[in-house]
């Protein structure tokens, strides 16, 4: 075990790690000899390897990261001058004496940041009348510009939903990490559960529930199309026997399942039958969805055609154009063979998914993306034990206040709950905290729920005493 | 059942949630010839909690009726007894979130209170981690620990009853995260330091 706590904290080769400037997150994977682009600079990662993670790195020139030198960083607070208030400053633009140019030559010199944010104090005109605040905001500011330094992080839920969130957050239907945080706790998301997961936010709500389970227990991902999207999943960068514990199962076969009538045998007819089946089970499914199907059906095709192709080849006279031919052809076997290992192991993959969902026993069901829920939902809670709680996100609460209304129509779910949450960052420094800004109408709304047994006696609870009776007995009279 | 693994059927010392309504539930542990007493009647433990699956719905004398649900943090904050101000499962996510909190996690927190933290913290950090839990009051010491332990969670937390300012956690070097919530909690932090590993995060709240 201590070899592992040792390991973990070290930089190796092929991990995944977060860089960090300022503010700036970006996900990229270590490896030799490769560049990497973050914040309009190339890098080479190659000398953070064997450091420690959360290590701050000074860009040299040529983009190589430099381990950082032990630095007597404590300058002496020297009694700075300063003034008591800006009523004198007058912002013409000309109190900085050094020009673009200048600053370009001292980069060039191979100043460091530091060095440069120091020039820059001493040539403004400006800066020793400003208040003590001012001027740490100003130097903060120049810092921010003209320091070069990079932090390597390991990545977790937290970095990596900043991350999403400040970077491309329409790949996650603008799921802000406040929210991200309340779906894993109402979810119960916990070590050694069985949770259905609907992500289509880039993985990063499948990478986080992963993270929660710590490699126990199992996860199975519920995909529209042809393929889950696992690219935020990858840079969590967790280890192999957490991916054992991982289970896709396509959306298209979930009606069959349920039916009782699915079949993964090897059976071509079976993806044609399951393209329909797309076209009906999701009312508002993407057109992709739908065209992935029909690729796969025609990939199956091809390989069917490419095996008689070769042997016509091979009967035939070895002219120059035919060994080319002959070449091509068998390319084109082998990746039909290397397309039917894929679509072998896929099947076998399914089939392990379906037996976790044939109990209908799941711990809990996650929904995140752009579908619409309401279908998903109905469907999917088929699957989930009676007292486990359910989560669904959605960027609009439209979609949810539906939800909302077929859940109760349904029955089985008690302590509906539509939820939105707000998040405010604060400044705090002394004299100086007050909130940042606040927002709101930003994060996405959650529908948390607790399963129960579905009412199958006719015999109704305190709650619908009055409505069902009066029905029947008109019913009743119409029909006499 | 245990706060940390689902079970399928209430057995004997099992906690259960009764729930009537949202704003209407309350912890029960299931105990042979008991009986609790709800507005639509008794539930005789014998026959109607034990053996029953968890979400089924149990018929009261009266006629009316109430689900019997399986324990989760979430819903033990809601209706855990209060023994001091709690903290709710919105701040409880974010706390989780950004602590980095996940299985095998060593987690150190003060002041326990009501347990309402603590019991969320367990839950994740299960099976491999662990809590160390300091709360200066006795009696609220002594209540978390008999909670942990029957909610069968006693193997994944230790309880102090110690000043966690003039005495820290208890603990040198283990801990991933720590969190405060107490009156100074600048007072605590060269604990907390002492407490975390090379590398840990700590966050406190007010």
């Amino acid at each position: 075990m201590e070899k592992i706590s040792v390991d973990h904290r070290t930089i190796k080769e092929g991990d995944y790690v977060v860089l960090k400037r300022e503010n700036v997150f970006k996900a990229v994977q270590v490896q030799i000899k490769r560049k990497v682009i973050f914040e309009k600079q190339w890098l080479h990662l190659d000398s953070v390897i064997g450091q420690l993670y959360g290590t701050s790195f000074e860009v040299a020139a040529g983009g190589t990261l430099q381990a950082p030198k032990p630095n007597p960083e404590k300058n002496p607070k020297e009694t700075k001058e300063a003034g008591m208030d800006n009523r004198n400053i007058v912002d013409d633009g000309r109190s900085q004496k050094l020009t673009r140019d200048d600053i370009e030559t001292l980069k060039e010199q191979g100043l460091k940041g530091q060095e440069i944010v120091q020039q820059l104090i001493e040539n403004s005109s400006t800066f020793r009348d400003k208040t003590e605040f001012a001027q740490e905001k100003y130097i903060k500011k120049k810092k921010k510009k003209y320091d070069n330094t990079i932090t390597v992080l390991k990545p977790s839920t937290r970095i990596l939903a900043l991350m999403y969130h400040g970077r491309e957050p329409g790949k996650i239907c603008h799921l802000r990490y406040d929210t991200l945080a309340q779906m894993l706790t109402l979810g119960n998301v916990h070590a050694g559960s069985k949770i259905i997961v609907f992500d289509t936010c880039a993985g990063l709500v499948l990478g986080a529930v992963m993270e929660r389970m710590g490699g126990y227990g199992s996860v199975i991902q519920m995909y529209p199309g042809g393929e889950p999207v696992r690219a935020a999943t990858d840079n969590f960068g967790f280890p192999e026997h957490f991916y054992k514990t991982l289970h896709e199962f396509p959306l298209c076969k979930v009606n069959l399942l349920l039916d009782g009538t699915l079949s993964l045998d090897k059976d071509k007819k079976e993806t044609v039958s399951a393209v329909d089946e797309s076209n009906g089970a999701m009312s508002k499914a993407p057109q992709d969805s739908v065209q992935k199907m029909g690729e796969e059906v025609e990939g199956e095709k091809d390989s069917a055609q490419a095996s008689p192709e070769v042997d016509t080849m091979e009967v035939t006279s070895e002219l120059p154009e035919d060994k080319e031919k002959e070449e091509r052809a068998a390319r084109r076997e082998n990746k039909a063979l290397e397309k039917k290992v894929k679509q072998e192991e896929k099947r076998k993959k399914h089939l392990e998914a379906a037996a976790l969902l044939q109990g209908r026993n799941a711990d809990g069901l996650v929904i995140a993306g752009r579908f619409h829920p309401t279908p998903l939902v109905l469907s999917l809670l088929k699957f989930v034990a009676p007292s486990r709680p359910f989560v669904i996100y959605c960027q609009h609460k439209e979609p949810l206040i539906e939800c909302h209304t077929k859940l109760r129509e349904r029955g089985g779910v008690i302590g509906l709950q539509l939820s939105e949450t707000w998040l405010r960052h604060y400044q705090v420094l002394p004299n100086r905290t007050h909130p940042m800004l606040l927002m709101s109408g930003g994060g996405g709304y959650i529908l948390s729920g607790i399963t129960v047994a579905m009412d199958t006696a006719t015999s109704s609870g305190p709650q619908k005493t009055e409505e069902p009776a009066p029905k029947r007995q008109k019913l009743q009279d119409t029909e006499s | 059942m245990s706060f940390v693994e689902y079970g399928e059927y209430i057995q004997e010392g099992d906690i259960a949630i009764v729930f009537l309504g949202r704003e209407s539930m309350f912890p029960v542990k299931a105990q042979h010839g008991t009986q609790t007493q709800t507005k639509y009647g008794v539930i005789r433990h014998s026959s109607d909690l034990i053996g029953k699956r968890f979400g089924s719905k149990v018929n009261c004398s009266k006629g009316g009726w109430v689900y019997v649900l399986h324990p989760t943090p979430e819903l033990w904050t809601q209706n855990l007894p209060h023994r001091t101000q709690i903290l709710y499962s919105t701040d409880i996510s974010m706390i989780t979130m950004m602590l980095e909190l996940k299985p095998g996690s060593v987690v150190c927190e003060s002041g326990t209170g009501s347990g309402s933290l603590s019991h969320a913290i367990i839950r994740t950090i299960a099976p491999t981690g662990h809590l160390y839990t300091v709360e200066f009051h006795e009696q609220r010491a002594e209540k978390a620990a008999e909670e942990f332990r029957e909610h069968k969670v006693a193997h994944l937390a230790t309880v102090k009853n110690q000043d966690v300012c003039k005495e820290g956690f208890g603990v040198v070097g283990v801990a991933d995260a720590v969190f405060l919530d107490i009156p100074s909690p600048w007072e605590a932090i060269g604990h907390a330091k002492a407490a975390l590993k090379e590398e840990g995060k700590v966050a406190t709240c007010s």
